[in-house]
């Protein structure tokens, strides 16, 4: 009796051991499943120049070892990018940590940048399970310029100097750095700068205006690759007013945990780029216009870490330096047709699948709405979300909805509801009170009334709005780019990011011409839909 | 007693502040042509939009038929008695054929077609020319008379009419005039028709129904009424009508 209870034991806990192990022989197949038979890392990059070089780097360094790697570069800012990786739609993107401090922890400004790098690494890991990785070896903050031939004539060389003599001095200041606490007021405080002018300039120009003698300093970035290009000399922050901004890596903590050898990859650009080598590869790629992936190829061989040598694409590149004035728009447009009619197909589907997700929603929507008290609220309503700006709005939808296709189909169909739902209301209302009348007085149902006879007569109008949606979505269907969903904003966004104006036309003009295409398209379906004695009386502009 | 088609008894109807009916009574048996004569807002147009039930009544009784229009469905009471609007109000996107065919298409009528161009020839508009035409293409005159083809397609015995003439030219409006008195002639249905034109109420008519603030003033044949009008308001329209005693009725 006393050996049976030991055996029912014994059996009990074999089949709890037997559950266990199989459960996690499930666990196991599942990520191998998942990474060791080698899930891409997803790498991700903020819409500006050196984000893009920085993840391409990051994506060749993990490729060379033999880490697949899915690119999805030019995602909207710290605000798009940081939810995407803490999500889990992203592995890795390349960040800065004052902006992590300043920005994401919102801590006050520190500026010995050991200490920085401790409170994010630390703050990161505790409250978001985020790694930062080993800085990469160069800062990239506010960089004071001045022209070389003026620092040297006056002796200046930090700017408690320049403070000196600024009151006769112009300045030339991007807005946000005339009005950010770590901008023109700080610096007023910190070195009792005092400039005799100020001027807002755009970031294009104020390099130029400088050189030609227009203003006599600006707030450049330390690592932009203009700054190599002009005979410019930096100004020492030498009371440390500026935080640090060094670049590292930063990666979703589960990727630490499941692929040491994807954080190893990375691991080994760290400390590797200092701010010179920075400054002449932003600068091949922003001012030679050299493709980021030949100029990351090229960069990765010069510091050994992959095979190859820098000469042939510093050959290449000074091949593309002479070819980028030669090539016209229509070669260039014409060398990439396959990739544009790609993303074209793909900002199609985009823009189709949520113009016909508003039009079902819109159109149904509205001639339930119509007959109701409800109606002009709930349109109104719809119309509010028209206000809401399409960064904000992909921020908002992240948590749920991720980056890809599915916030950027979303945001689109939120943006097309409004003119459909707004004009089925108006047009489902407004048909001939006359009509209408005569129809009820002769006994059609009131389902009759609106399905026979309002909503027909309403076609025009409703179809009218349908065709504003359309060439709305198509415009704004760019904003996919923003939160990795494909398209033509892809060479919009990744060309304003990397001053390209001829990759911004490759998405812009087949964007434009796409809204008209759709529109013309629409304007046939409105023909064949528009019940013909309509049509004939609204083509001839006569009344009943 | 055979019921009436039309009868209203003490019925009132105010729109918010504005008293339109106050304590209506009219009758209309069948087969006979009661005419509504006043000015705009009279209540002439709302009384009778309560006898098809689009406008309910506050307080009194509509019976159409010996029943109360309050106890039948609205939707088959309005199948069962003609209607004719000012404007036509055929539905644009409809051919005249279609539009003609409407009323026995809605009840269901296996012969709705057929049905529809009988109605088309017997207001003069051969099926086979007009059928297929968009109510745009057509006349004023020629809408109108689809507008009673479809108002008499499926032979109601008892018609509502809502200044049937009163946007036609007038010579024109002699035509359509002329085809109501035929019609009324060979269908033998009882009619009620709003107008604010007494020389037309008393071409048409059996008999008149002066309307005034929401009140009958008077309800005689042309005869009676212009021989003795019984309130001031009613001799004044008369007399600025120029209606003559032994008018034609």
């Amino acid at each position: 009796m006393r050996r049976g209870r030991v055996v029912a034991w014994r059996g009990a806990v074999a089949v709890a051991a037997l559950a266990a192990l199989m459960t996690s022989a499930v666990t196991d197949a599942r990520q191998t499943t998942t990474s060791a038979r080698g899930r891409p890392v997803v790498v991700g990059s903020k819409p500006f120049g050196e984000s893009y070089l920085l993840a391409e780097l990051f994506a060749q360094m993990l490729e060379a070892r033999g880490v697949p790697v899915r690119r999805t570069f030019g995602l909207g800012g710290t605000e798009i990018v940081f939810p995407a990786l803490r999500q889990g739609a992203i592995d890795v993107f390349p960040e800065y940590t004052g902006t992590g401090l300043l920005v994401i922890l919102k801590a006050p400004p520190v500026s010995d940048p050991a200490v920085v790098f401790d409170t994010v690494s630390r703050e990161f890991a505790r409250q978001f399970d985020v790694r930062w990785l080993a800085p990469l070896g160069f800062e990239n903050t506010y960089a004071m310029s001045i022209r070389t031939e003026m620092a040297e004539r006056l002796g200046l060389r930090t700017l408690s100097d320049f403070a000196t003599v600024s009151g006769e001095m112009r300045a030339g200041f991007t807005a946000d750095f005339i009005g950010l606490p770590d901008g023109l007021p700080g610096l007023r405080a910190a070195y009792g700068l005092a400039p005799k002018t100020v001027s807002a300039l755009a970031p294009a120009v104020k390099y130029q205006a400088l050189v030609d003698g227009r203003v006599d300093i600006i707030d450049a970035y330390s690592t932009d690759g203009l700054l190599a290009r002009y005979p410019l000399t930096v100004l020492a922050d030498d009371r440390h007013f500026f935080p640090p901004y060094d670049a590292a890596a930063v990666v979703r903590g589960a990727l630490a945990r499941e692929r040491p050898a994807a954080v190893a990859a990375l691991s080994e650009l760290s400390g590797r780029l200092d701010v010179t080598r920075m400054r002449a590869l932003n600068a091949r790629v922003e001012v030679n216009g050299e493709p980021v992936a030949v100029v990351a190829r090229a960069a990765l061989a010069e510091l050994e870490l992959v095979a190859g040598s820098a000469g042939p694409s510093a050959a290449s590149s000074a091949a593309s330096l002479a070819d980028r004035p030669q090539t016209s728009l229509a070669a260039y447009l014409w060398q990439r047709r396959a990739a544009i009619g790609a993303m074209s197909v793909r900002h199609l589907w985009l823009a189709g699948v949520s113009l016909a997700a508003a039009m079902l929603v819109g159109v149904t929507g509205g001639v339930a709405l119509s007959r109701t008290r409800w109606a002009e609220p709930v349109t109104r309503g719809v119309g509010l979300l028209q206000t809401v700006p399409g960064i904000a709005l992909l921020a908002f939808m992240l948590p749920v909805l991720g980056i890809g296709t599915a916030p950027a189909v979303a945001a689109l169909f939120l943006y097309s509801l409004y003119p459909i739902v707004r004009n089925t209301v108006t047009g489902v209302r407004g048909a001939d009170g006359g009509v209408v009348d005569a129809a009820e007085a002769l006994g059609m149902t009131s389902w009759q009334v609106l399905t026979w006879v309002r909503v027909p007569l309403a076609i025009p109008v409703i179809m009218a709005g349908i065709r504003t949606a359309a060439v709305i979505n198509v415009g704004t269907a760019t904003l996919a780019a923003f939160v990795g969903g494909g398209g033509l904003g892809d060479p919009i966004v990744a060309g304003l990011a990397l001053a390209d104006s001829r990759m911004v036309l490759s998405g812009a003009i087949p964007a434009a011409l796409l809204a008209v295409l759709v529109d013309v398209s629409l304007a046939g379906v409105q023909h064949a839909l528009t019940p013909g004695a309509l049509r004939e009386r609204l083509a001839s502009g006569g009344s009943s | 007693m055979a019921s009436l088609a039309l009868d209203a008894a003490d019925v009132s109807k105010r729109f918010g502040a504005v008293v339109a009916l106050d304590g209506v009574s009219l009758e209309v048996a069948h087969g006979e042509c009661v005419a509504l004569v006043g000015e705009s807002g009279s209540g002439k147009s709302t009384l009778l939009r309560s006898f098809n039930a689009l406008t309910r009544i506050d307080d009194g009784t509509v019976r159409v038929d010996g029943q109360d229009v309050t106890s039948v469905d609205p939707v088959a009471l309005r199948r069962a008695i003609g209607y004719v609007p000012q404007d036509g109000g055929l539905l644009p996107h409809w051919t005249v054929a279609r539009n003609a065919a409407l009323v026995p298409g809605l009840l269901g009528r296996a012969d709705s077609a057929a049905l529809a161009s009988a109605a088309l020839d017997s207001v003069g508009l051969p099926p086979a020319q007009f059928g297929g035409r968009w109510p745009h293409q057509l006349s004023g005159g020629q809408r109108q008379r689809v507008a009673f083809a479809r108002a008499l397609a499926a032979a109601p015995r008892i018609v509502l009419l809502d200044e049937p003439f009163g946007a036609l030219d007038a010579i024109t409006r002699g035509d359509i005039e002329d085809l109501f008195l035929a019609l009324r002639r060979r269908t033998g249905m009882a009619a009620l028709l709003v107008t604010h034109d007494l020389h037309e109420a008393f071409l048409v008519a059996d008999r008149v129904a002066v309307m005034h603030a929401g009140r009958i003033a008077q309800v005689d044949t042309p005869g009676a009424l212009a021989a003795a009008p019984a309130t001031p308001y009613v001799a004044e329209l008369l007399r600025r009508a120029r209606v003559t005693t032994g008018a034609k009725a």
